[in-house]
């Protein structure tokens, strides 16, 4: 049974299609990035998953719970993270993972234990008894973190989770977020390619409500990669020229000239790779640089998506 | 689901907010010094310069019947004011803060987010309104006569009754807006209609204003009774909590 499995979901407002039949499924233990565009429908894909939106029609079962059927019996199986998480700004730290663990059932030594246990993983000891009004983004995003994973969650939803922090506070949620691999399933929604290239190893991509693709991210870049090899001269004219005969070799299917180098699409990326350099002395250019190009998720994420709305 | 810790919580929260000492102290203070004015007005009069003998005449002379009288309209009036002002921003507030959509994916029903909101609004009313009634009952007691316990207790009870019923109003304003604006809006205009309804000489008798000379009665020994008048307080009441209830549920938040 996957962790989370949708079908079908719709969530029109009036004329606009939110979501315009998503399915998606996830697998128990996944760190999986939700990846879209803004305005695609991943922050209301996870406000219906956590049962804070209604869907207009389809399903959902998120942990073996049918969201839409059952919501109140969800909660104990979810931990959920928003965008900007909010907090009683006349509470501390301490106060607030007491007050959640309380209403997960957790108490005596076993909450004083959970919660010392979270406030060392968000690295919050110090400042356990400080009031939250005064936080950071990054500290508040902090304690959000250890909110949703005070109960042990089965199955964890973070909306942009470090879209809006600075590098250091970024990198500190990202890493977070890597050390929750193999104690949860995390669905991440993210429009930041390079989070989800770094931690996440399924990927869905959502564009207009829709599920445009879903895979494992190696497959992903596998199956969308375009074979292509990047060659950098100095003399550039000398580059430019030679490369106009490329075309014509049946293992070519095209020649981008780009700032100072040259991208060679190939159709057979071992012909190139047996051929591409030696032709390339052959004609004596002296190369500064001779690369396969490593696809990276933004290329695929451009094939599918458009150039419309990357950030 | 909860309910216990969720209302901790909010009684927590009105102490750390000052929600809790502001409604005691305009409570205790306009409930307690009505005794006190009734029994001075005259003599504050008296040393305003200028002050003719015919209008220091025409004052009511201070009796038990006037403090009485003073303490119920000061209640009256603060009491529902505050119940509406203190009640109308709690539940849209956590809506456009957030907290609702964080704590609404907890074990935390949205009955119980609700409902421990209202129980914590009528403990602190409680609270003020105890306050208060003690201090006017001892001041009364030194500067004119003994009130009876029983009716006066009676009459507070039911102020509290008629507070909650504003709570709740207001209550359910806050679960159907999605803004402050509109919480403010709605839960003045439930207040109005209710209190210009009870103003009504023909249908008056059911609302709750009646509930405050009810009590004001049973102090001064009149024979009086307004049982319809509580019935329908009550009713009003559960329903306003019934519809939050039913609207909240069914809203995406």
């Amino acid at each position: 049974m996957n962790a989370v499995s949708v079908q079908n979901l719709k969530k029109y407002y009036g004329p606009v299609h939110a979501l315009d039949g998503l399915n998606m499924e996830v697998a128990p233990g996944a760190v999986y990035g939700f990846l879209g565009p803004n305005g695609a429908g991943k922050t209301t894909t996870l406000r219906l998953l956590t049962g804070l939106a209604i869907p207009t029609s389809g399903t959902a079962q998120v942990a073996g719970v049918d969201v839409f059927k059952m919501r109140n019996r969800l909660a104990p199986h979810i931990g959920h993270l928003p965008e900007e998480p909010a907090f009683y700004p006349w509470m501390t730290p301490r106060e607030f993972l007491d007050y959640l663990g309380g209403l997960y059932g957790l108490n005596g030594a076993a909450l004083l234990a959970r919660r010392k246990e979270l406030l060392a993983l968000v690295r919050m000891e110090d400042v356990s008894k400080r009031r939250i009004a005064g936080f950071s983004r990054g500290m508040r995003q902090r304690l959000g973190v250890a909110a949703a994973l005070i109960h042990h969650p089965e199955v964890l939803f973070l909306d942009e989770p470090a879209s809006a922090l600075d590098p250091a506070g970024r990198k500190e949620v990202l890493d977070l977020i890597e050390g929750l691999r193999g104690q949860c399933t995390v669905v991440m929604s993210t429009h930041i390619l390079a989070d989800v290239e770094r931690v996440c190893d399924v990927v869905g991509i959502i564009n207009k409500g829709r599920m445009v693709v879903q895979a494992g991210r190696q497959e992903l870049l596998e199956r969308y990669a375009i074979p292509a090899f990047e060659l950098e001269a100095d003399d550039h004219a000398a580059l430019t020229q030679w490369s106009e005969k490329l075309p014509r070799l049946p293992w070519v299917s095209g020649v981008t000239p780009q700032n100072g180098s040259i991208r060679v699409i190939v159709k057979d990326t071992r012909a190139a790779k047996q051929n591409l350099l030696k032709q390339a002395i052959e004609a004596g250019l002296i190369l500064n640089r001779f690369e396969e190009v490593r696809p990276s998720l933004e290329d695929v994420f451009l094939q599918l998506v458009g150039t419309e709305s990357v950030s | 689901m909860n309910f216990i810790k969720v209302l901790r919580k909010e009684m927590m929260e009105q102490w750390r907010t000052y929600r809790f000492l502001i409604i005691l102290a305009v409570l205790v203070v306009f409930g307690m010094t009505s005794p006190l004015l009734t029994k001075f007005m005259p003599q504050m009069f008296k040393a305003i310069p200028g002050m003719t003998p015919e209008l220091l005449n025409a004052m009511p002379a201070p009796s038990v019947q006037e403090a009485v009288g003073q303490y119920v309209k000061s209640m009256n009036q603060f009491g529902i004011l505050l119940a509406i002002l203190t009640t109308m921003g709690i539940v849209v507030q956590e809506k456009e803060r957030g907290t609702a959509a964080f704590f609404l994916t907890r074990p935390v029903s949205r009955e119980t987010f609700l409902l421990a909101k209202f129980s914590a609004q009528t403990v602190t009313f409680f609270a003020g309104v105890l306050i208060a009634a003690l201090g006017s009952w001892y001041y009364t007691d030194v500067l004119f006569e003994p009130l009876a316990w029983g009716p006066f207790l009676a009459l507070n009870g039911l102020m509290l009754l008629a507070f909650m019923l504003y709570i709740a109003l207001a209550l359910l304003g806050s679960a159907i807006a999605r803004s402050q604006g509109t919480a403010i809006g709605i839960s003045i205009s439930a207040g109005i209609v209710v209190a210009v309804l009870g103003a009504l000489p023909s249908i008056g008798n059911y609302f709750p204003a009646r509930l405050f000379t009810w009590g004001t009665m049973l102090v001064l020994g009149a024979p009086d009774s307004a049982w319809p008048a509580l019935v329908v307080t009550i009713g009003i009441m559960i329903a306003a909590l019934l519809a939050a209830c039913l609207i909240f549920r069914r809203q995406e938040i």
